[in-house]
């Protein structure tokens, strides 16, 4: 990332040059007002209004929020969700990223957008898609009540869902530095010996470890996190088929705010984790593809 | 299409990873996605168009067209301004600033419409000051507004970002040198430069927008024909067993969004035509 000010080089250079390039310091100021004013008024407030209003009656209330069955239900069905959807999309964009990352094949690009689709389709229509193949009147509906399955309304189609919207995170992570990162230490390490799995375990994973942990991360907290495509295939039993969110929302819509927040403030605690780690990856991340790129030009002036 | 490696490669798996590739993108997304077309189809064309054209749908496609746009537009105004200041000025806390710009990522949806919600209402730390001066920012279109620009913001500040970053700063020493104003050199170099990115912001919170629905159900208040968004109408529908009905609206919605989406893809790649 560009520091702030450095647009013109510093050294020997006139002070008026460097006026030049940038605005007087009252606009500066304003700008820079308007800047913070408008994030705290759309970040910080929301954020900080969260545990505020999840603490407005003190810790014994808060607290007393998490010993209700019916929320240690909607964490534990989170937990699990998160537990099937985050390993499946990190295995799927692995493998995604393999192929892509280090073949050439007609269809690339198209393959590529299409792992993106799911980014664009609205969470409501995702849940509704799967109402129509598994639900009561669904395709496949007679069918699965015939045999006594049970997919819509149920932790099944809950998990579905879940698969749909958190399926191109890993993928879109990883595609990209793959390919930066190219096909030649494999092959060196193939020449060497290694098998397929031993390139993969020792050489591409090592390589691309930051960004698959980034993608994860970001697939975690959205797996944790849905609400409209979930909300849509739940059904909202008590203690059954109520995630964190969907628990959020039965509260509220309840009137009990203070134990709405309280399961909010849990998941207000993930995001801000979830923050931090990725500002980590990220770091991580930039520093691996800039030595990629050093790599290559390097190879480009030698060769 | 015709999967085959065009280069003979020494990499095993090649095979393997595009096969798991390719079948689950089929089992999870793709197929669900014609299910959805299919069932469309089967609705006889009368009944479908009945629906769209139903004026609660009618007003429900004016407001979630509308508020993202409202939205969007905001976000490219004050997500650019939030980009400038964080790519181009230093002050304390720049670092924890940028990183905070991914909350609404980040932030389950449902946590942000309860918290917006709890804001905006009457009551609220922002709606007991908007109220006594007669704007209702809970429980109206406003507050659909409010949700899209939370929710919005990180895709203009995020896509401006890297572009601003990558602006030559010769280019603005060269106008500078000539003589042009400030305010200039920004109309006539800068602007044009980051204009593709601008627009794709644009194009993502629009789109963003458009499917959202945790956010805005809380704030929104709902009301058929007025505060009721599109996507919360094919929930409604499908809660009545009426299956046709939510898919003729999903589909309508889908369309709508593959078409930002064939339209951010020619964007990108305008941008990176106009980098080069």
């Amino acid at each position: 990332m560009a520091t702030g000010t450095a647009t013109v080089p510093t050294s020997g250079a006139p002070a008026q040059q460097r006026v030049a390039t940038t605005e007087p310091w009252l606009v500066r100021g304003m700008l820079t007002v308007t800047a913070l004013g408008f994030l705290g008024l759309f970040l910080l407030m929301p954020l900080v209004g969260v545990f505020a209003q999840a603490l407005a009656k003190g810790w014994g209330v808060y607290l007393q929020s998490f010993r209700d069955p019916d929320a240690l239900a909607a964490i534990r069905l989170t937990l699990f969700t998160a537990a099937v959807a985050v390993p499946m999309s990190t295995a799927f964009g692995l493998a995604a990223a393999w192929a892509i990352g280090k073949f050439q094949f007609r269809g690339k690009n198209v393959l590529i957008t299409l792992i993106d689709l799911p980014f664009t389709v609205s969470p409501v229509v995702a849940g509704l898609v799967f109402v129509l193949i598994f639900g009561r009147n669904g395709w496949l509906g007679p069918w699965l009540q015939a045999h006594g399955i049970q997919i819509i309304y149920a932790v099944p189609g809950i998990v579905l869902v879940t698969l749909f919207v958190t399926f191109p995170f890993v993928a879109r992570e990883l595609i990209p530095l793959m390919q930066a990162q190219g096909t030649e230490e494999e092959e060196a390490a193939r020449v060497l010996g290694a098998s397929g799995w031993h390139t993969f375990w020792r050489v591409t994973l090592p390589n691309v470890k930051w960004a698959l942990l980034y993608g994860v991360i970001l697939c975690n907290a959205r797996a944790m996190g849905e609400f409209g495509a979930v909300s849509v295939v739940s059904g909202h039993i008590r203690g059954n088929t109520n995630t964190m969110p969907l628990q959020v929302e039965i509260l509220y819509n309840d009137y009990n705010f203070v134990a709405a927040f309280s399961i909010a403030s849990l998941l207000a605690v993930l995001a801000l984790v979830t923050l931090v780690l990725k500002s980590v990856f990220e770091w991580k991340v930039a520093r691996q593809l800039a030595l990629a790129e050093r790599i290559e030009d390097a190879e480009e002036s030698l060769s | 299409m015709q999967i085959r490696v065009l280069q003979r490669s020494v990499l095993p798996g090649f095979g393997l990873t595009m096969g798991v590739t390719v079948f689950y993108l089929g089992l999870i997304v793709l197929l669900p996605l014609a299910a959805l077309v299919l069932k469309s189809a089967t609705v006889p064309w009368q009944q479908f168009w009945d629906t769209v054209c139903d004026p609660r749908v009618m007003a429900s496609y004016r407001l979630s067209f509308g508020a993202s746009l409202i939205a969007a537009a905001v976000n490219a105004v004050f997500g650019f301004i939030v980009a400038w200041v964080l790519v181009r000025y230093s002050f304390p806390g720049r670092k924890l600033v940028d990183a905070m710009v991914d909350l609404p990522f980040a932030l389950p949806t449902a946590v942000s419409g309860i918290a917006l919600t709890a804001l905006y209402a009457p009551g609220g730390w922002l709606g007991r000051w908007l109220t006594p001066l007669g704007i209702p920012a809970a429980y109206c279109r406003l507050g659909v507004v409010i949700a899209l620009t939370f929710i919005g913001m990180p895709f203009v500040v995020r896509t401006l970002q890297p572009a601003l970053e990558d602006l030559d700063p010769e280019l603005e020493e060269a106008a500078a040198s000539l003589g042009a104003s400030r305010l200039q050199t920004f109309r006539r170099v800068l602007l044009p430069g980051i204009l593709p990115a601008l627009l794709t912001g644009f194009a993502l919170a629009f789109a963003r927008g458009l499917g959202e629905y945790g956010s805005v159900v809380f704030i929104a208040g709902n009301m058929p024909m007025k505060t009721e968004i599109a996507p919360l109408l094919i929930i409604t529908k499908l809660e009545q067993y009426d299956y046709a009905g939510a898919t003729a609206i999903a589909v309508v919605m889908l369309s709508a969004s593959f078409l930002l989406l064939l339209a951010i893809n020619m964007l990108q790649w305008w941008s990176r035509r106009h980098s080069e």
